[in-house]
């Protein structure tokens, strides 16, 4: 394995940092939707379950389809896999963020009604930090699932991680395998641990 | 010109079966002390959101310096309305300053005025600003937190107050000298106080009148003496009889 590195680091740094960045752009574009959908969904309870019931359905479409479904409209490559992750994310960031914004004290959001803060006032400054736990819990889920699907952007061209495994397969490259599994898993139980060592810290 | 005036206010809530507030005149002067007295369930929390829009009415109307509140932007009129909410729901993540502060905060007060008035409200209430601005709320007493409540309440320095049991959670002794403290605040600053409690005695000592409820229904509004006079009906009767039964009790320990 280590000397596969030597030999080609290119072919294991390449699809890393790939990898990395495809769960960057997805994790930045995922929480800009997310926290718009969010303010929706808290001014009433009809968006709300409505949203949660679209997002959690797009969830349990497998991946595979949802890419294949995509490729008339959006092509190969990263835009179709950014998009998919984007949309399996809002059901993990939607669901915790709306359900620990709703869950937050309900006597101190009714203290910050009754002493004349605006609902937006009380979402920024009551509910978001009482919150923030569930939000930041949302937030690593959504992390550690995007790393891990991101492995299947490899079949449409997106790049990534799943290159490795993918071609690995195709050729039974044992230490080509061999990376991209440890890496991704690696990544993705990494970042879990870490990410949940901040959260209970909060 | 009454400063709160009720005008056959009703409010129901769906899930029940009968009205909460029943139909509830009252005219309210400024400057005045009004005590709500009754029973658990009888609808004084509910009186008093609907004084400040936390709850619109079902019918009636509600007059805050005879302007029909239903037209009034509810936030502008909280700001208007001093509120101790009773469950005093300080915000567990702010500091007691900032807890005190939050409104002047968001209307962007300088830092200086605020920390300042933050300290004139925790001496007020008898907290020591230095022990305790910096606290937060679970670092605190219940009674304690009470106090802050009503710190939070007086920030803007609200010509009207609402008081929803501020001194449930205070033992007799701090009661009593917040009881004169007060008295005297109020006396001084002519605001108008809306103070609900369950408790009589606490009812006929701080109110310049009395509004005594039961189910939903304002039985009498009339100033203590006159209560004790001519009570309007037997469950009133009865909870003045209870209160001298209490004080036999103390006469005969003596
Ligand atoms: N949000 C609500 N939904 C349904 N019913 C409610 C609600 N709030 C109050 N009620 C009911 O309305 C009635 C009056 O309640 P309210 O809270 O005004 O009583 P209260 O006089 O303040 O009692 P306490 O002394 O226990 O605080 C009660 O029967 C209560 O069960
Ligand atoms: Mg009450």
């Amino acid at each position: 394995m280590i000397e596969y590195l030597k030999r080609h680091p290119e072919k294991v740094i390449g699809p890393l940092t790939e990898h990395i960045w495809l769960v960057l752009v997805t994790l930045v574009i995922s929480l800009a939707i997310a926290s718009f959908l969010t303010v929706l969904a808290m001014r009433s309870e009809k968006v709300s379950d409505l949203l949660n019931n679209i997002f959690s359905l797009v969830y349990s479409v497998p991946s595979l389809a949802l890419f294949a479904l995509l490729i008339p409209i959006t092509g190969l490559g990263r835009t179709s896999a950014v998009i998919v992750l984007t949309l399996y994310n809002q059901y993990l960031l939607l669901r915790n963020f709306t359900t620990g914004l709703r869950e937050a004290d309900p006597v101190a959001c009714e203290a910050a009604k009754g002493i004349g803060m605006t609902d937006m006032q009380i979402l920024t400054r009551i509910r978001i930090p009482l919150a923030r736990k569930a939000i930041f819990a949302g937030i690593r889920l959504a992390i550690v699932s995007t790393v891990g699907i991101a492995t299947i952007a490899a079949s449409i061209n997106a790049g990534g991680l799943g290159i490795l495994l993918f071609e690995g397969l195709r050729t039974m490259n044992i230490p080509k395998i061999l990376w991209g599994s440890v890496l991704s898993a690696g990544m993705a139980v990494l970042l879990n641990a870490v990410l949940k060592m901040v959260e209970e810290k909060m | 010109m009454p400063i709160i005036q009720y005008d056959n206010v009703c409010k129901k809530f769906d899930n029940s079966g009968r009205l909460a507030v029943d139909h509830v005149s009252a005219q309210i002067e400024k400057g005045e002390f009004i005590t709500i007295l009754g029973s658990s369930g009888c609808g004084k929390t509910t009186l008093l959101k609907l004084t400040n829009r936390l709850y619109d009415p079902d019918e009636g109307k509600v007059l805050v310096d005879g302007e029909n509140i239903a037209n009034v932007d509810p936030v502008a009129l909280r700001r208007r309305l001093g509120y101790v909410i009773q469950q005093v729901g300080l915000f567990p993540h702010m500091t007691i300053r900032d807890n005190i502060t939050v409104i002047p905060q968001l209307m962007k007060w300088d830092k200086k005025r605020m920390d300042e008035r933050a300290d004139e409200l925790l001496t007020l209430v008898g907290l020591a600003p230095s022990e305790y601005r910096d606290r937060y709320p679970h670092q605190l007493s219940g009674g304690q937190q009470q106090r802050v409540g009503l710190a939070r309440a007086l920030v803007l320095d609200p010509e009207i107050l609402l008081m929803d049991e501020p001194f449930g959670a205070i033992d007799a002794i701090t009661r009593l000298n917040l009881q004169n403290e007060f008295m005297k605040i109020q006396e001084g600053l002519g605001k108008t106080i809306l103070f609900v409690t369950h408790d009589i005695n606490e009812a006929f000592k701080l109110g310049s009148r009395v509004m005594v409820m039961n189910e939903g229904k304002l039985l009498q509004f009339d100033t203590p003496a006159e209560i004790v006079k001519n009570p309007a009906d037997s469950f009133v009767r009865s909870l003045i009889e209870a209160a001298r039964s209490q004080e036999e009790f103390w006469e005969n320990v003596r």
